[in-house]
């Protein structure tokens, strides 16, 4: 569970100080699949990036899991899918999946089990000795996302993860995705520049823009956790991305 | 690889060598040409214009072509102010496979000695470049203290003053292959330091920050991220340190007074005048060079494919 109230942060920088995120006010639950929407710049990657502790706010309070980030990040509270795969080209697949548990000293025979079983959950079991470039930019991702899961946080965060795949690998990705939140009951923050993706996923969507960086509008959406991908052909999803859609061009309007 | 695409590297590589040994055969005809019509006119042949008068200030070029008669002789000379390929290869044949290895007038001797200090210099010069490397990256301190340092250091014409500090060290007893080994480690440690300190810095904000959400320690960053990753560029200033090293020993051996090394086998060289000795000790230390890189790299590639990064 997350919640920030009152978030301010800015960053001084040399042409004077910009304000990436203004009173933001949210609460995501258990098991809430919370997406971030917004043109560039609104704070996307800043607001997951206070929630992980990479960066201190300067005004509000936000915890995580009830505590502090910081505390919350030594509690092992999240795993963190970055834009780009990042993983180590002179580790195979496992032994990039087995790096963060070698960093929080899991035992052998537990770093092995875990691997295999995530490497399972986001179907790779064939690909654990492959180095990252045999794999396609999916496959990649689908490994980061295992080496996010393996040591068993119970929030995930994912700043724009599909944002470099084609359209296609995208839908599959994104099915798979929600399969993988169904099986795991994880709670998922995900930054995305795409309406589609974000209704479709979502179980909240997070509408933000920018200067200062600040939520316009947060839409639950009455969509079933069940998504099969034609329920984007759907009045109600159709509904639910005009709302989106509206709410970005309000925040528009500001400027 | 197969044999059709050995060849396809293997004839320009041997048209390219050809055309060097070739090239190399016509420049010593002028080169060696004056004191071949000299001696060809002691012995009574008709060389144009006669007279080393005459001669003294006439183009190098032009005797050789108005003189094809004495060309035979500018390839054989003792003492030829270009001695011609054969001759080299005929005294690195006498000085190492005619002599026992042992013997101070065998070049495997002398090479083995600048070798020995050679290796002993790269191995400190590249240790200390690879451990100040780390404390620059690790040390905001370091690195604006030590960086600025390190290239002063470079600065200082190490090979013109080399002489002198040998000098200077030998009058404090300090003797042998240690002030070698000095000058040699001082300059490969330079291109270590800044290709380890690349190479450690290589990882990029997301790598860093990725090993911040598994609240990965400063030594479990270094282990497992920075230092492999600056395999590529270790090994790349490896290789560059290792043939800066041999500069330096064999400078250092120039005024060593030893007797020893391929440094001083230059200058005895070329105190008598023994352009085969010093063509002959040049080509050993090319061989030499060619050989340490090439060990490196034979490392290299072990490693990175290990790692699969190559
Ligand atoms: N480290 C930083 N230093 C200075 N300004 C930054 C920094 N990170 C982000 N910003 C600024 O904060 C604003 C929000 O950035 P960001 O959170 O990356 O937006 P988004 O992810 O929605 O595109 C932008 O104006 C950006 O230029
Ligand atoms: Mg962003």
């Amino acid at each position: 569970m997350i919640t920030a109230s009152g978030l301010d942060l800015t960053f001084e920088t040399n042409d004077g100080p910009v304000q990436a995120l203004r009173d933001v006010n949210l609460e995501i639950e258990k098991g809430d699949f919370v997406s971030f929407i917004g043109p560039s710049g609104c704070g996307k990657t800043t607001f997951l990036r206070t929630i992980a502790a990479l960066e201190t706010p300067t005004g509000g309070e936000i915890t995580v899991n009830g505590m502090h980030p910081e505390e919350a990040r030594k509690a092992r509270a999240y795993g963190y899918v970055f834009q780009a795969a990042g993983l180590y080209p002179w580790r195979t697949i496992a032994g990039n999946i087995r790096l963060p548990l070698e960093i929080m000293g899991f035992s052998k025979a537990e770093q092995t089990r875990r691997v295999a079983e995530v490497l399972e959950l986001v179907d790779l079991e064939t690909f654990g000795r492959k180095f990252p470039w045999q794999l396609s930019g999916g496959m990649q991702q689908r490994a980061s996302i295992a080496r996010s899961l393996s040591f068993d946080a119970d929030i995930l965060l994912m700043d724009e993860p599909f944002g470099a795949l084609d359209e296609i690998v995208r839908d599959h990705l994104n099915e798979e995705l929600l399969k993988l939140w169904a099986r795991t009951g994880k709670t998922i923050g995900f930054v995305t520049h795409s309406i589609p993706e974000a209704v479709y996923l979502s179980t909240k969507i997070v509408v933000m823009s920018p200067r200062p960086g600040r939520i316009t509008d947060v839409i639950e959406s009455p969509l079933p956790r069940e998504r099969p991908l034609d329920i984007r052909d759907s009045p109600e999803f159709l509904e639910i991305a005009h709302r989106v859609r509206e709410g970005l061009r309000a925040g528009h309007a500001y400027d | 690889m197969d044999g059709v695409a050995a060849m396809k590297w293997f004839l320009p590589v041997l048209s390219v060598v050809a055309a060097i040994v070739v090239f190399w055969y016509l420049a010593c005809v002028p080169m060696n040409v004056k004191f071949a019509m000299m001696t060809a006119e002691r012995q009574g042949v008709v060389v144009s214009p006669e007279g080393v008068q005459a001669r003294r200030d006439m183009s190098a070029i032009l005797l050789a072509v108005r003189n094809p008669v004495v060309w035979a002789d500018t390839w054989t000379q003792d003492k030829p102010r270009l001695p011609a390929p054969h001759q080299v290869v005929a005294e690195l044949w006498k000085t190492t496979a005619e002599v026992k290895p042992t013997s101070k007038r065998s070049l495997v001797f002398h090479a083995w000695v600048t070798l020995s200090a050679t290796l002993a210099g790269f191995v400190i010069g590249a240790g200390a470049g690879i451990i100040l490397a780390v404390g620059i990256v690790h040390s905001r301190a370091m690195d604006m203290s030590v960086m600025p340092w390190a290239i002063a250091s470079q600065t200082i014409p190490i090979l013109a003053i080399a002489p002198m500090i040998i000098v200077v060290l030998n009058s404090f007893g300090v003797q042998g292959l240690l002030p070698k080994a000095i000058i040699s480690a001082y300059l490969s440690f330079f291109p270590v330091v800044v290709g380890m300190v690349k190479g450690l810095r290589s990882p990029g904000p997301m790598d860093l920050d990725q090993m911040r959400t598994w609240s990965a320690t400063r030594a479990q960053t270094f282990w497992k991220l920075r230092l492999p990753a600056s395999a590529p560029y270790l090994f790349a200033s490896l290789k560059i340190g290792v043939a800066s090293s041999l500069v330096g020993t064999i400078v250092a051996e120039l005024p060593a007074g030893g007797g020893q090394g391929l440094g001083f086998r230059l200058l005895s060289g070329s105190y008598y005048g023994q352009t085969v000795q010093i063509w002959a000790a040049l080509f050993a230390t090319a061989i030499l060079a060619a050989g340490l890189v090439a060990i490196i790299s034979g490392i290299e590639r072990g490693t990175l494919k290990r790692m699969g990064l190559a």
